[in-house]
């Protein structure tokens, strides 16, 4: 098969897929629409078996290690950390808004770093929501951070994000050698967010709250705190081993649900769903698909856009570009797209294409194709929402963060982090 | 007399005790609250940008959240105002849901909401301010605090 055919065949399976997983119609899964073009592009040539299945079996070990995660957070939400996160919060404000924001600060930050991006937006978005309108505070500047750092601190360890566990193995870093290079980076993420939303949200930050009940003190979550801080020096000690960290994960993820299960508080089949199998195979076939697309000149078009090279200027441009690809096409499709073009520079510039592609989405939130959508969604559902004030936030603090976050990470490889 | 009253979270203690105060034992009381859809947008949208996961509801969903919580306040703000009074829990954009609600009232009693601990302009920001330009009755204007200066 010519490689312009190929090339637009896979690009033609990327958009199909993307748009299967923004529009979301209800009698088809995008899982199977990303495994059906997968399946395709190898049926018609564009992509041989044996090259699928190199990189069916790059991806499997991240599937399980993001399977086991995902566990991990389900155990979590299971013995009520969320909630009690929730209770902890709305004490620890004593009515002040202000100190509310940092509290939610912390523990966003907390969360995300821990266990992912995906359990805030899920799980801990809604307990802040409702920790601030049981506050009788205006929830905004705490939603509105929540969902900022859910991206922005996702940058310090491989768990935090799936792009970072995607681009982890290439990176070729351990452990502690990831979180090491990514600590200043994520920090200076962190600080600007603080700046700029303190500032944007002034006066609602001023505003004492008209709070009259005394929140009940927190259930401790015992069992989640237990596994996931022995998950965590786990991983910092596994590394310094090489135990693979997928194990790690992996042990986490039983010792939070075989207890349920045995105790019968969780069903065998809540436990499947929380995996997302569909959501596994949506990633491998993406994956395949942007092998494809990658093999047949997507890489060689990415390659002469991206920077070569760790000179600082090398990776602020590799983080713009890889920023601007994941406000474009959102940023599981961006980082598969990019890492293997930003591999050749070395470490350092994937992770410059992490911090493009991890605090970039906050510009336009939900990647530019999608807010589209999304815009129509809304005014399907009637809704009359302000999404300018989003943009604004997103324009004040994505450019800055970009900047100061790899500005950081080059300091850090120049210190010999 | 119909006389909306229109409560805001942080403020609503000071704006219920000023209706207590001045309105007549007469009036037709409607205890109003609009919640905003932004943070629950924004929550919602977040969740929408994950790409590829599973779409089944894990928590609580967001407009519950809210909803409930604006219900519990007009029933606190009741309790407070101590006499019949209609509830009414509305959302969207608010300064336009006021004024509209406002439309069948003869008073509307509402709380400066930007800089209240302080007298001047800054002490109404633009959601108060559009509805004491747009109300199309009386407007009774009260300070939260007592301001300094």
């Amino acid at each position: 098969m010519p490689e312009a055919l190929a090339l637009a065949l896979s690009l033609a399976g990327l958009a199909a897929t993307l748009a299967a997983a923004i529009a979301r119609p209800r009698w088809l899964p995008e899982a199977a629409v990303a495994v059906g073009a997968a399946a395709a592009l190898v049926a018609v040539g564009a992509v041989t078996v044996s090259r699928a299945g190199q990189a069916v079996g790059h991806l499997a070990p991240t599937i399980g290690f993001l399977a086991a995660l995902l566990l991990l957070a389900d155990g979590c939400r299971r013995d009520g950390l969320f909630r009690a996160l929730g209770d902890m919060m709305a004490r620890g404000s004593r009515d002040s808004p202000r100190r509310l924001l940092a509290l939610v600060f912390a523990v966003a930050s907390g969360v995300t770093v821990t266990l992912g991006l995906d359990p805030t937006i899920v799980l801990l978005t809604p307990v802040v929501l409702a920790t601030a309108t049981r506050l009788r505070m205006s929830p905004e500047p705490d939603v509105y951070a929540t969902v900022h750092l859910a991206n922005s601190a996702s940058l310090l360890l491989p768990i935090s994000n799936l792009t970072n566990l995607l681009v982890f193995t290439a990176s070729g870093l351990s452990f502690t050698g990831f979180a090491a290079l990514m600590l200043l980076p994520t920090l200076a993420a962190i600080t600007v967010e603080w700046a700029v939303l303190t500032r944007f949200f002034a006066a609602e930050l001023g505003r004492p709250p008209g709070r009259e009940a005394v929140p009940a003190a927190p259930h401790l979550p015992r069992l989640a705190l237990a596994v996931l801080s022995a998950t965590l020096a786990g991983f910092l000690v596994g590394s310094l081993f090489g135990v693979s960290p997928v194990w790690i994960a992996a042990a986490g993820a039983t010792a939070i649900t075989v207890p349920a299960l045995v105790r019968r508080t969780v069903k065998a089949g809540d436990v499947l769903r929380a995996i997302q199998p569909s959501f596994l195979l949506f990633v491998l076939g993406l994956g395949v698909i942007v092998v494809a697309a990658s093999d047949n000149g997507l890489a060689a078009a990415v390659r002469m856009v991206l920077p070569g090279g760790t000179s600082l200027p090398a990776l602020l441009g590799i983080a713009a570009v890889s920023a601007l690809l994941a406000n474009l096409v959102n940023n599981l499709p961006a980082i598969l797209i990019i890492t293997p073009v930003a591999v050749a520079s070395g470490p350092a510039a994937v992770l410059a294409a992490l911090v493009g592609v991890n605090v970039g989405p906050n510009l336009t939130y939900v990647g530019s194709l999608a807010t589209l959508l999304w815009r129509r969604l809304l005014r399907a559902e009637d809704t009359d929402v302000n999404l300018g004030e989003f943009t604004r936030l997103g324009a004040a603090t994505v450019p800055a963060a970009l900047a100061a976050s790899t500005l950081l990470l080059w300091c850090g490889v120049k210190a010999g982090l | 007399m119909r006389a909306l009253v229109w409560i805001v979270a942080e403020t609503w203690q000071a704006t219920v005790a000023a209706a207590a105060a001045f309105l007549p034992a007469g009036a037709d009381v409607t205890l109003l609250h609009v919640r905003a859809r932004d943070a629950e947008t924004v929550a919602r949208g977040a969740r929408y940008a994950l790409l590829g996961r599973s779409h089944r509801p894990t928590a609580e969903p967001l407009e519950v959240i809210s909803e409930q919580s604006a219900r519990q306040l007009l029933a606190d703000a009741q309790a407070v105002l101590g006499r019949d009074a209609v509830l009414d829990a509305r959302s969207g954009r608010i300064e336009h849901e006021v004024v509209a609600a406002a439309g069948t009232a003869d008073l509307i009693v509402l709380a400066r909401d930007q800089d209240y601990a302080h007298r001047g302009p800054r002490s109404l920001g633009p959601t108060a301010r559009y509805v004491v330009d747009h109300a199309p009755c009386a407007v009774l204007l009260i300070w939260p605090d007592t301001p300094s200066g």
